[in-house]
């Protein structure tokens, strides 16, 4: 019993990297029916953007210009590179996407891959192949809750990514410009007739998308402060599973489907020998897609089809 | 007219590595020193180099190196394999068969050690590798040796010092399933440790596929195994995501890695995590004693800094074939026959006192020796704590 709460407790923390990052893959998805394949790696810069301002902080901090409790810096940094992030993954709209918007998909695919590519060397050739250590700006304070071992880090991480999704919730449902993006996820030909700026509501997607994926990458830092250029990879693949496992455009379905890949992965590796962890994880889910091809929210997609 | 000029350049290449052979060889004693002052390793073959200079001087002092009753001088033959392959063939090659070099020390890296080995063998020129762990280096190769020790040895130098150590007999293993090297180590040590703890003493044998970060799962299985010590053979990137996890999910016990760990970097991305940890390698600076500490000052005061492995390894490797040429007894002039002589002398090594460790030959051109364990001292220094024997 210990051993299965702990791994909901691993599970929880692992799950929250995932939604967060399918978050972004299915309001792209959503509106423009593109995959953005350079997610994965807006995920890594936002980490290393992380890095860097972090690393600012508490330098100003050392020095003495203005001191800041850690729990100032951690916020800080989060806010501002959100923000910073958000600016890139408008830049790939910008430089990626919009000029492909009316070519055949497949060639917008693969300009999200080459982004990547773009941003993996570019990191490499800016900081150098050596990895990168995220400072551990708060201490972790371990608790014992009756056998299982909770960190501070892993509630601050599980409660910032869920109050981000509620945010992001709310923002689609309460405001304007979250119900001008329903609408072009609804119609994207109709929509902007009604005049609806189609440039700006899609270049802000890109930048909600994009911080947070910045936030992921903080919290991913807090956790495994190890980073490196490649890091993005796999988990832009895996959270994009996620997103569709969600269903199109669901922020409920991408936050659940996140947080059921964290699941499936950790609890296979707890019942079956680990070797086989992902050999049987995503076994799991795609027999998931077998029975619910549109995945957990999402409904078929005849009527709206635009390929 | 194309096959005569080629045939014209076989009897020239044969007629002149024969005048080589027949050159009279004993008034100096040459030593070919293939090391990687370029290329990606540069450090590697700056610690060669140094080494071997540190030995010249001695062997200059002394006049040069006593062989039956005459003292014989030395000269060494220092070539760049600029980290290659193909080079270090080709630097190889061109020390044997026109320098005329009795003895190669190096290349350092497996990957040019063990092209140049079969070089060396094909010429039945004595080669001796002071770096290189990989097992093809030598295997088959009656003419190259080595100086350190082999990848599997360092399984069973842990479990036994784990044993005597700690007097646990329950270990766990987390390994990274898609690499060589780890992979490897993970199995040796294994059957190292059931050998002595009997079957399924092994409570807990969780891997990872490389680049995964979050180890909280295996962890998690490792923590509630009971067991008492957990052996994770990384690289020391991963090792900085594994041992703060294990500690954040509640593991207080040891753990214990392998010559992997042996990086400057382990400490600045692990951190304070790490510290008091044990990882087999092959020597250690902070804390030596002895010939060991002798070596270490002397390259420190003269070249500014503290000699890492390489350095030490390169030394051991140059007094080893040292000692091979003074146990022939004497040279007869003849290259090819002293080269013999001076590989059946190396062969006959039984013991070899070394600064990285005693060592045994039994014969196939790989040392017995003790393996150093580093333990991580609490300001993040690498000190020695023990030496373990096979």
């Amino acid at each position: 019993m210990v051993i299965f709460l702990q791994n909901l407790v691993n599970a929880l923390q692992w799950g929250s990297f995932y939604a967060l990052i399918a978050l972004g893959y299915s309001m792209v998805y959503s509106i423009l029916m593109l995959f953005n394949f350079a997610h994965g790696d807006i995920f890594m810069v936002g980490a290393y953007i992380g890095f860097g301002v972090s690393v600012g902080l508490v330098g100003l901090t050392h020095s003495g210009a203005l001191a800041m409790p850690n729990w100032l810096i951690l916020a800080l940094t989060i806010l501002i590179s959100m923000f910073l992030t958000s600016f890139v993954g408008m830049i790939v709209e910008r430089v990626g996407y919009r000029p492909l918007r009316n070519a055949p998909r497949a060639s917008a695919a693969i300009t999200g891959l080459m982004i990547g590519i773009i941003l993996e060397t570019g990191n490499l050739i800016l900081l150098g192949a050596r990895r990168v250590s995220f400072p551990s700006l708060i201490d972790t304070a371990t608790y014992d809750v009756g056998g299982v071992i909770l960190t501070n880090k892993k509630i601050m991480i599980v409660v910032v990514s869920l109050l981000l999704t509620l945010a992001l919730h709310q923002f689609v449902r309460r405001t304007k410009w979250g119900m001008a993006m329903r609408a072009m996820a609804f119609d994207f030909v109709v929509v902007p007739l009604m005049g609806v700026p189609v440039d700006t509501v899609v270049a802000l997607t890109f930048a909600i998308g994009s911080a947070l994926a910045a936030a992921a990458g903080i919290l991913f830092g807090i956790a495994y402060p190890v980073l490196d250029p490649y890091m993005g990879i796999v988990f832009g693949w895996k959270a994009f599973v996620a997103a569709i496992l969600g269903g199109r455009g669901s922020i409920l379905g991408a936050t659940l489907a996140g947080f059921l890949l964290g699941f499936t992965e950790i609890f296979v590796a707890m019942v079956f020998p680990s070797t086989l962890r992902d050999l049987i994880a995503y076994s799991i889910i795609l027999l998931i897609l077998t029975f619910r091809p549109h995945g957990f929210f999402g409904e078929p997609y005849s009527a709206r089809l635009r390929l | 007219m194309r096959k005569g000029s080629r045939f014209g350049v076989c009897v020239l290449v044969v007629v002149m590595a024969f005048s080589l052979t027949g050159r009279v060889q004993a008034e100096t004693i040459r030593i070919g020193i293939n090391a990687p002052l370029t290329g990606d390793i540069p450090k590697v073959g700056e610690g060669t180099k140094f080494a071997a200079q540190l030995w010249l001087e001695d062997v200059k002092k002394a006049g040069g190196i006593t062989v039956g009753k005459k003292k014989i001088p030395v000269e060494l033959v220092l070539e760049d394999n600029e980290s290659k392959a193909e080079s270090a063939v080709k630097v190889a090659t061109k020390m044997i068969t026109e320098d005329g070099v009795l003895v190669m020390v190096g290349p350092q890296a497996s990957k040019q050690a063990v092209p140049a080995g079969g070089i060396a063998n094909n010429y039945k020129t004595p080669m001796i590798t002071p770096w290189s762990t990989n097992p093809d280096t030598t295997k088959d190769r009656p003419y190259v040796f080595r100086a350190c020790f082999l990848d599997p040895f360092q399984g069973p130098v842990l479990a036994n010092f784990i044993t005597s150590e700690f007097k646990f007999t329950k270990a766990a293993v987390l390994y990274d399933v898609a690499s060589d090297y780890p992979k490897g180590l993970a199995e040796f040590f294994r059957q190292a440790w059931e050998k002595l703890h009997g079957k399924g003493s092994v409570v807990a044998y969780e891997s990872f596929t490389t680049k995964d970060t979050d180890f909280s799962s295996q962890l998690t299985k490792i923590i509630n195994s009971g067991a008492q010590v957990l052996f994770t053979p990384q690289y020391y990137n991963e090792v900085a995501l594994i041992v703060p996890q294990a500690h954040q999910l509640g593991w207080k016990k040891p753990i214990v890695g392998s010559d992997s760990w042996g990086s400057a970097e382990l400490v600045n991305l692990c951190g304070k995590d790490c510290y008091g940890d044990f990882f087999s390698t092959h020597y250690a600076a902070a804390g030596a004693k002895g010939a060991t500490k002798a070596f270490i000052d002397r390259y420190k005061a003269k070249y500014g800094y503290v000699p890492d492995d390489v350095a030490a390894l390169t030394w051991d490797a140059i007094n080893l074939a040292q000692t091979a040429i003074q146990n022939t007894g004497g040279l007869t002039g003849d290259l090819k026959k002293d080269r013999e002589n001076v590989r059946n002398a190396m062969a006959g090594i039984k013991k070899f006192r070394g600064i990285t460790g005693d060592m045994t030959f039994s014969g196939t051109g790989d040392p017995s020796k003790c393996a150093v364990i580093v333990k991580i001292s609490d300001k993040g220094e690498f000190t020695f704590y023990k030496s373990v024997c096979p």
